[in-house]
């Protein structure tokens, strides 16, 4: 039993090491080994992303608060212009020529 | 084989220290392909410890009483599930049991999220950690792997654990708390990554849900074996253990609310990463209350070794969440303020306080007892008055936001339109508490409170799901365009009938003593039970002593009960066994305890109705019906979630 358990044992540790040893087996001399990390563009985009599926969701609940009676029709015209803007300026941000915009202020 | 064991789990050691101080310097110095080497050693580190793992679960089926830990846990007698219900029955074990689920959520973590670059790197590491420490608890403190001599016999399990609940009940609760790992590391790896982005929360939504699930479930099935088995009439004692599991289940309750805010809204992003460490830190505050024999506690381990260590490991994790929060303050800060104070997003903040402060007042009840202990010396310890003081002051004002938070939109609400939505499940509630005092069911205060506040959340459920299927046209529509929203109405349903069994089985249960000579009766809220005779029966690993008792209603019989007593000759050990008729018509038990059985055949019987007390029990299945409705993958969300990162090497 002590035989099979130190050749079970050794049999785990030489494929734990190749599991481990895998990513350097694979590429012994990488054209590239650095970690993707996004710039200061993307990660604008990123954000800016976020910013406008929050408007557009934002928008969508608000008419569904709306339609079943929690937003009264004034509170409804009082909020629904500035999200509108709020998205149409997230979706204007997103556009090709703004980004570059942004990058070339950056 | 014990030999096996221990080397497999020298090797999780070893691939979780490498993946916490390669997946460190990987992350640190961008490097690509040790990154993806500390991710393959979380993997291999699930492996080794199901080896590990495996290893155990043979000796315990076969009762192999060389392992010090079989021996102490089982006996040649105790039937094979139970023997393998050990794995989780003893300390050992049950650190391994958490490993092996930790390194399993791990690898199915880190192998969903294999695109998600820098984000992981940063959070194997913190993966790691956490296993660094069990792991080495298992392999230097407390091994399940130590061998002796074998005795005759084992030393059997504790009676009140040989039940079929033991089977479900634990491994449902680590499934919870260790669950909490995976978005505590995720939060930890934006913070230390730098990122300003909401991914994290997208990546860790699920766990969260799952984890909140499991620990719920298994706090229900707990709640339950104490019904069944334990013998003294109730399912929730307060039990520092028990309150355990409770606090970090309201911290994640109060986050699973609060990150919907920084979805929405980007308000509350510190909040929600202190909410996040707080429910991982009571979780392994938690193990640490059970491992360290510190209380006294029906699910504690005896005194153990462990207890400094584990103390040590939450100082560490304490210090590093918030020294880590502290210092990423500048870029957490929020994108929008809160509009109103009368807005959805307002009464979720009302809701988060109350969950934090009654978490938090749990703590110290838990905590208060030993710090008096060390300072002191005195023993004293906090009982059900000042929990049940503080379950009314902030339980009872969440069940009633549970019912307002629906009704009120987002960002800011008119009294007009707040009008107009609360009338009926006002007057729901009004109607209901006239018909309670009408009753005469107005003795209880609480119990009057927490069935009107009922009947106002009932109401407001009802009605989100009857204005929704008017503005969608239908309700199958309705819920699969909105599953966390709807998924989590059914959840609230299911904490309501938790709270109507609650209110009606505690504020308006019956009790009653007797001692009876076979033929004798005794009446109890309606009922009339007979007792008959008694039996005694040998059954594989225990002798049963069990009473006949005749339950009759209004002349007619109902039920035959058998309450009892077994003996456990190998544990030594004498337990209850009740008896228990659900009533179909009030949804209440009678629950019989012999508590006393003399030679000369005197039955000391205890008999408790619980109205209501049944859905308690049936929360489980809505709350696990409404998780899963939550949990679904809805394929648009998908789809638009995949998109928005799909340009960017997160």
């Amino acid at each position: 039993m002590t035989a099979l358990a130190l050749a079970l044992g050794a049999a785990l540790a030489l494929a734990v090491v190749i599991a481990v040893a895998r990513p350097f087996l694979r590429e012994p001399a990488p054209a590239n080994d650095v970690l993707a990390k996004p710039g200061e563009l993307e990660r604008r985009r990123l954000t800016l992303v976020e910013e406008r599926d929050r408007a557009l969701a934002a928008l969508k609940e608000l008419e569904f608060d709306h339609r079943t009676g929690k937003i009264s029709d004034e509170d409804y015209r009082g909020l629904v212009g500035p999200l509108r803007r709020a998205a149409a300026d997230a979706l204007r941000a997103l556009e090709p020529r703004a980004e570059a915009r942004h990058a070339t202020v950056a | 084989m014990a030999s096996l064991g221990r080397a497999a789990l020298l090797l999780s050691f070893g691939l979780v220290a490498y993946a916490l101080v390669g997946g460190s310097f990987a992350a640190w110095r961008r490097r690509r392909r040790l990154a993806l080497s500390a991710q393959n050693a979380i993997l291999a580190a699930f492996c080794t410890t199901l080896v590990a793992s495996i290893v155990l679960v043979v000796a315990l089926a076969r009762r192999d009483l060389s392992f010090v830990y079989v021996a102490q846990h089982t006996s040649r007698s105790l039937p094979l599930g139970y023997a393998l219900s050990a794995f989780w029955g003893g300390q050992e074990g049950s650190l391994l049991l958490w490993l092996l689920v930790l390194t399993g959520y791990s690898s199915l973590a880190v192998w969903l999220n294999r695109r998600s670059g820098e984000l992981l790197a940063w959070t194997v590491p913190v993966l790691g950690g956490v296993a660094v420490f069990f792991t080495f608890m298992l392999c230097f403190v407390s091994s399940p792997f130590a061998t002796a001599a074998a005795p005759a016999d084992g030393a059997g399990m504790v009676p009140s654990l040989q039940n079929p609940y033991m089977l479900a009940h634990p491994p449902m609760l680590y499934l919870g708390y260790v669950g909490l790992t995976i978005p505590f590391a995720f939060a930890m790896g934006a913070l230390l990554s730098k990122r300003t982005d909401e991914r994290w929360i997208v990546v860790t939504r699920r766990w969260t849900l799952a984890a909140w699930t499991f620990l719920g479930v298994g706090q229900l099935l707990g709640a339950h074996w104490a019904y069944v088995e334990i013998g003294w009439g109730g399912y929730y004692a307060w039990d520092p253990v028990e309150n355990a599991a409770l606090m970090p289940w309201l911290a994640a309750t109060a986050f699973l609310h609060s990150v919907m805010i920084q979805e929405k809204r980007g308000m509350l992003r510190v909040w929600n990463m202190v909410l996040v460490a707080l429910a991982f830190g009571l979780s392994i505050f938690g193990t640490f209350l059970t491992r360290s024999g510190v209380v006294n506690s029906i699910h504690s381990f005896s005194q153990s070794p462990l207890g400094g260590w584990f103390l040590g490991f939450i100082v560490v994790i304490t210090v590093f969440s918030v020294a880590l929060i502290y210092i990423r303050l500048p870029l957490l800060r929020a994108r929008t303020k809160l509009e109103s104070l009368v807005s959805r997003e307002a009464a979720f903040l009302y809701n988060n306080l109350l969950l934090v402060a009654l978490a938090l007042t749990i703590l110290w009840g838990v905590v208060y007892p030993l710090l008096t202990q060390a300072v002191n010396g005195e023993t004293r310890s906090v009982s059900k008055p000042y929990y049940d003081f503080f379950l009314h002051s902030f339980g009872l004002p969440l069940l009633l936001l549970m019912g307002i938070g629906p009704l009120v939109a987002w960002r800011r609400a008119s009294l007009r339109a707040l009008g107009k939505t609360f009338i009926v499940p006002t007057a729901a509630a009004v109607v209901t508490g006239i018909a309670l005092i009408a009753t005469g069911f107005g003795s209880s205060t609480p119990g009057l409170l927490a069935y009107t506040f009922s009947a106002f959340v009932a109401a407001s459920i009802v009605l989100e799901f009857v204005r929704g299927r008017r503005a969608t046209g239908s309700l199958v529509r309705l819920v699969a365009r909105n599953r966390r929203r709807y998924g989590g109405y059914i959840v609230h349903a299911a904490v309501l009938s938790l709270a109507i069994g609650i209110a009606g089985s505690s504020a308006y249960q019956t009790i009653r003593e007797r001692s009876l000579q076979p033929g004798q009766s005794m009446e109890v809220a309606g009922y009339t039970l007979t007792y008959r005779s008694l039996e005694t029966k040998q059954l594989q690993n225990a002798q049963a002593t069990s009473a006949t008792v005749d339950v009759s209603r209004g002349g007619s019989h109902v039920t035959t009960l058998h309450p009892g007593k077994s003996f456990y000759p190998v544990e030594q050990s004498l337990s209850n066994d009740v008896s228990i008729y659900h009533d179909p018509r009030s949804l209440g038990d009678v629950y019989t305890i012999a508590d006393g059985i003399s030679k000369n055949g005197t039955l000391d019987l205890k008999v408790l109705v619980k109205p209501l007390v049944n859905l308690v029990w049936l929360a489980g299945v809505i709350f696990v019906f409404g998780s899963l409705v939550a949990l679904w993958p809805d394929a648009v969300e998908q789809r638009r979630l995949s998109e928005r990162y799909a340009a960017v090497p997160v």
